[in-house]
């Protein structure tokens, strides 16, 4: 079950997700300024979430059924 | 300020509404036209998991610890990215077995253990009491700020019987009734619930982004105004950073992520929607992320909503949970704040209608009826009808579990934020992961494993946490929090061993999930699995490899084959099993099941079918749908003589039927082949019936090519010979007309044997390297001769450099020289003119031969490269055997190229080949003699 590519691929997602969501990563973006008049860190923290959304998404609709 | 009837009207309009949808949908699926049907519908359900906590809660969180909120929705976002496997697993397994609730999944994993499922549930309802009974604080906060007096003291100041929260509290449970006990179904699914939950979780999240928009362009002039004038206040420019000044925590960020990445999987409310009511394995791709972007969307508004209320003259932090409502009320817009209290509200009913309905059934099935189906009133030999005690006692589990919750909150309600509340409930079903992963991914987990696991983590989860929530709200003394039970400082609840800093929430989910996975993997470890905890756990870990996808619909023993396990060996008695299951789904059900059972095993009456164990389990499963699995196996253990499988013997089985499946796997693969086997026969017969006649007309083409000389010189022997006063002039042009046929006739002899040869493979080939530019001269030399006699010129175009090619001379002499002669033919009589033109690419060569004459008919072009077809019409055809260009064409793909023809109307005839570089490497029949 986890032998497919998409299995594969999802797994990566989750570790991608993971790493990007926790220390020390989540620190890259503590940073000050503000970007369209929002500030970088919860811009970036949400920009993130939505990213790994639509990678999610490509691949659960655009993979080949298994 | 708004009046108070107006309030509990909009609420019971709103709730109406709910329960009309359900109504219609409930109809609709009767009209086997289901709403729910969609993987859309199926991922709004599934944000029941954003309840009064998101919608209120969160504001709060924000407001005093600014991205603290969003952890929670971060984990499922995470989990969901596994779904596919994870989920998709839980839900085949669900589906086969028909398992309706997590207790019901942990204990037919794990044997079909009866404690195992009555544990489960205890922990289950201990758990989810505080959650509901934020749902109901955060109800009547609301509606404390919308309808109550400004300023008015505490929700729960009042004397019991005056507190609204209670008439909320009833209120919910009988709705709930109505909603989830209406009939008793063996999937448990409910329709008509799934689409009233679908609705709510579209008016919570439109609800909130409207107040968030109103927020944000209402009272600001948008995110970067609202940002800015943040930004400029030192305490709220603080919650836009990671870490507020102080360290940041990422062991609890970690925790809270795991957390809530476990929650959303095992929360019973989240089983229900998500694993229960799944109509379809295939929505889970879109629900996968369709979720997560509902999550991200119902919390972009959190931190505007937040920051703007707090800019606001006079609020402070403790006030921000119900900002999604002041703020609206404050500046006036009244419709707005009543859409946001039925957003609030939509939030906690689909919680409270979903969780109360996931526990009672767990309640019914797996706490209350295996112990009610031990006493001789309704034991397996009795003849009560139970399908109306069921409903009864799911009944009253959900107006208990709304109770359970209104006392909690009479408890421990005010000392708590609605955040910190869910995260005790969050920690509590976390306890199920060990169980429930290493039930579906380890075959070594037992009962007894899952048992001490559960009940360790439950344990040390009720010390750290549950305990220090009741005693900070003043109902025991707080003490042994301070100074440990009986002053050992070592057992202090909130730092166990005195290990590290964690706050309380990580330091408990750290202890109990460390000593729940131990003691499930060591004690597991400890036995040899039975053979009914060995047969379960093949069923569930190998769940993909031998449960096919069950149709919507279709009853899974119905489509089970042969060659599906069934650990059961015994005897039974059909009128016996079929009396049992009309005690549980009703009479009528029961028979038209056995009838469906019948026509599958070929029986043409109940009668008949076979009592065998396929029968067995089938009754099995469906009772498992009705009363849980654990009842469903006492049931059918008590009204048939079993024996009892050993681990020999449940790995006996699996042998047997594995080998059964290989054999037929074998035969399988044995009746493909053959079958290939016939297509290709036939595929070679057709060739070769086409070939023969390709022969004949062949040699009949050949035979009538013989014939013209072969007249001509038999005439003009006999002219000769019956004439012998002929003049010598006349008998000599004869001689030479007989020469020139007789020299056709060995050329057409000759031309024939060698395309014979060249076709059936026998063909010389000398390859050797070929010079292009050279060979192309030579046969523009041997021909310039013939070419000028028809008063023709030739010009040629080459590169004034190419490589040579492997290849054999003669014969590609022998092709330009028929392709030289074949244009000289049709050149016309005054001014013909014949190019030869060779380019040279990175692939190959290219060598083309252009004439000016008449060029070849649409009708003949592809003609022409057939054996005795010449071109021109057959008045003024040329001379030829008809074979060159044929013969051309097969020595050239010799050597891996083609031979083509182009042809532009009023431009003459282009005959051309190409050639490969590796030309010589193609030829993969040549022999070098």
């Amino acid at each position: 079950m986890f032998d497919s590519l998409t299995a594969q691929r999802l797994l990566a997602l989750f570790a991608a997700g993971w790493l990007l969501f926790d220390y020390p990563l989540l620190g890259l973006w503590d940073r000050d300024g503000t970007l369209l008049g929002v500030p970088v860190f919860p811009l970036a923290l949400f920009a993130v979430w939505g990213l790994l959304i639509v990678a999610l998404a490509l691949l659960a609709e655009g993979s080949g059924r298994d | 300020m708004l009046s108070t009837p107006l309030v509990v009207a909009a609420c019971f309009a709103y709730l109406l509404l709910l329960f009309g949808v359900a109504y219609w949908a409930d109809w609709r699926a009767r009209q086997g036209r289901s709403v729910i049907g969609n993987a859309w519908v199926y991922a709004l359900s599934m944000a029941v998991y954003c309840t009064a906590w998101t919608y209120f809660g969160s504001v709060g969180r924000a407001a005093s610890s600014g991205v603290w909120f969003l952890p929670i929705y971060l984990g499922p976002t995470l989990a969901m990215v596994l779904a596919w496997m994870v989920l998709r697993k839980m839900v085949r397994i669900a589906h086969s077995y028909r398992i309706t609730s997590i207790a019901d999944f942990i204990a037919s994993r794990h044997g079909k253990s009866r404690l195992l499922a009555g544990l489960v549930t205890v922990i289950t309802v201990i758990g989810i009491v505080p959650y509901m009974a934020l749902q109901l604080k955060a109800v009547a906060s609301g509606y404390h700020v919308l309808a109550g007096p400004p300023g008015g003291g505490a929700v729960t100041a009042v004397a019991w019987w005056r507190d609204s929260t209670l008439y909320v509290a009833l209120a919910l449970a009988g709705f709930t009734m109505v909603f989830g006990t209406r009939h008793l179904d063996t999937t448990e699914r409910h329709e008509g619930m799934v689409a009233a939950i679908a609705l709510e979780a579209a008016v919570k999240l439109l609800a909130f982004v409207a107040v968030g928009i109103f927020v944000t362009w209402g009272l600001f002039a948008g995110p970067g105004d609202l940002f800015a004038r943040a930004q400029a206040v030192p305490e709220l420019e603080r919650l836009l950073r990671l870490d507020q000044g102080q360290g940041f925590a990422y062991e609890q960020w970690f925790a809270l992520t795991l957390l809530s990445m476990l929650s959303v999987l095992f929360l019973p409310r989240q089983f229900q929607v998500m694993v229960v009511e799944n109509v379809d394995e295939r929505h889970i791709r879109r629900a996968s992320w369709a979720f997560p972007l509902y999550l991200l969307l119902i919390n972009l508004f959190v931190l505007p909503i937040a920051l703007g209320g707090l800019l606001q003259p006079g609020s402070t932090t403790a006030q921000a949970e119900t900002f999604v409502l002041s703020l609206p009320l404050a500046a006036g817009h009244h419709t707005l704040a009543l859409f946001a209290f039925v957003g609030g509200l939509s939030a906690a009913t689909g919680m409270v209608i979903v969780e109360a309905i996931a526990v009672s059934t767990m309640v019914c099935n797996d706490l209350v009826m295996p112990w009610l189906l031990r006493t001789r009133r309704f034991g397996a030999r009795s003849a009560v009808d139970l399908t109306g005690t069921l409903l009864g006692l799911r009944r009253a589990a959900i107006v208990g579990m709304l109770l359970l919750g209104y006392l909690y909150f009479r408890l421990a309600g005010e000392a708590y934020a609605l955040v910190s509340i869910g995260l005790i409930s969050f920690a509590a079903v976390a306890q199920f992961a060990p169980a429930m992963l290493g039930g579906i991914y380890w075959k070594g987990g037992t009962r007894n494993g899952a048992l001490a696991g559960l009940m360790a983590g439950f344990a040390l989860w009720a010390y750290t946490l549950m305990l220090p929530s009741i005693a900070k709200s003043g109902w025991l003394p707080d003490d042994f929090l301070l100074h440990g039970p009986f002053g050992i400082e070592l057992l202090k609840p909130e730092r166990l061993l005195a290990l590290g800093t964690m706050d309380n929430l990580t330091h408990s989910l750290f202890w109990s999930l460390l000593v729940n996975a131990g003691a499930y993997l060591a004690v597991s470890l400890w036995r040899r699995p039975s053979g009914a905890e060995a047969s379960q756990a093949l069923m569930f870990v190998d769940v993909f490899h031998r449960a096919r996808r069950p149709a919507h619909g279709v009853a899974p023993a119905l489509q089970g084959s042969a060659s599906d396990p069934v650990f059961w060996r015994g005897r039974a008695n059909v009128e016996d099993l079929l009396s049992l299951a009309g005690r549980f789904l009703g009479r009528e059900r029961a028979r038209r099941l056995f009838e469906d059972f019948a026509r599958s095993v070929g029986a043409d009456r109940v009668d008949r079918i076979p009592a065998d164990a396929q029968l067995v389990q089938f009754v099995e499963t469906h009772l498992a749908g009705a009363i849980g699995s654990v009842s469903a196996r006492a049931m059918v253990g008590a009204v048939v003589e079993e024996e009892p499988l050993g681990l020999d013997d449940v790995m006996r089985i699996l042998e047997e039927t594995s080998q059964l499946r290989a054999y037929s796997q074998a035969l399988e693969e044995k009746s493909r082949s053959l079958e290939q086997a016939t297509a290709e026969l036939r595929a070679a017969n057709l060739q070769l019936k086409s070939l023969d006649r390709l022969k004949d007309d062949f040699m009949s083409s050949v035979t009538h090519e013989l014939r013209t000389p072969l007249t001509s010189i038999r005439a003009l022997a006999e002219l000769m010979r019956d004439d012998p006063a002929m003049d010598d002039a006349q008998r000599g042009k004869f001689v030479e007309i007989v020469v020139a046929e007789t020299e056709r006739l060995s050329r057409l002899v000759n031309q024939v044997l060698d395309m014979a040869k060249i076709e059936s493979g026998h063909g010389e080939w000398h390859s050797t390297d070929v010079d292009l530019r050279e060979l192309v001269t030579q046969a523009v030399q041997t021909t310039v001769e013939m070419i000028r006699e028809r008063g023709a010129e030739v010009f040629v175009d080459m590169p004034a450099q190419l490589a040579t090619l492997r290849a054999d001379k003669d014969r590609l002499m022998q092709v330009l020289l028929n392709l030289l002669s074949n244009a000289a033919k049709f050149v016309p009589r005054e001014g013909g003119r014949i190019d030869v033109r060779m380019r040279a690419s990175a692939t190959g060569v290219t060598v083309e031969v252009q004439d000016n004459g008449p060029g070849v008919p649409e009708h003949q072009r592809s003609l022409i490269f057939e054996k005795f077809r010449r071109g021109g019409d057959a008045t003024d055809r040329p001379t030829g055997t008809g074979l060159g260009l044929p013969i051309s064409r097969r020595i050239v793909e010799h050597f891996g190229g083609s031979l083509w023809l182009r042809a532009e109307p009023g431009q003459g005839a282009c005959f051309g080949f190409d050639l490969p570089w590796n030309a010589g490497a193609a030829g993969g029949e040549s022999r070098v003699d």
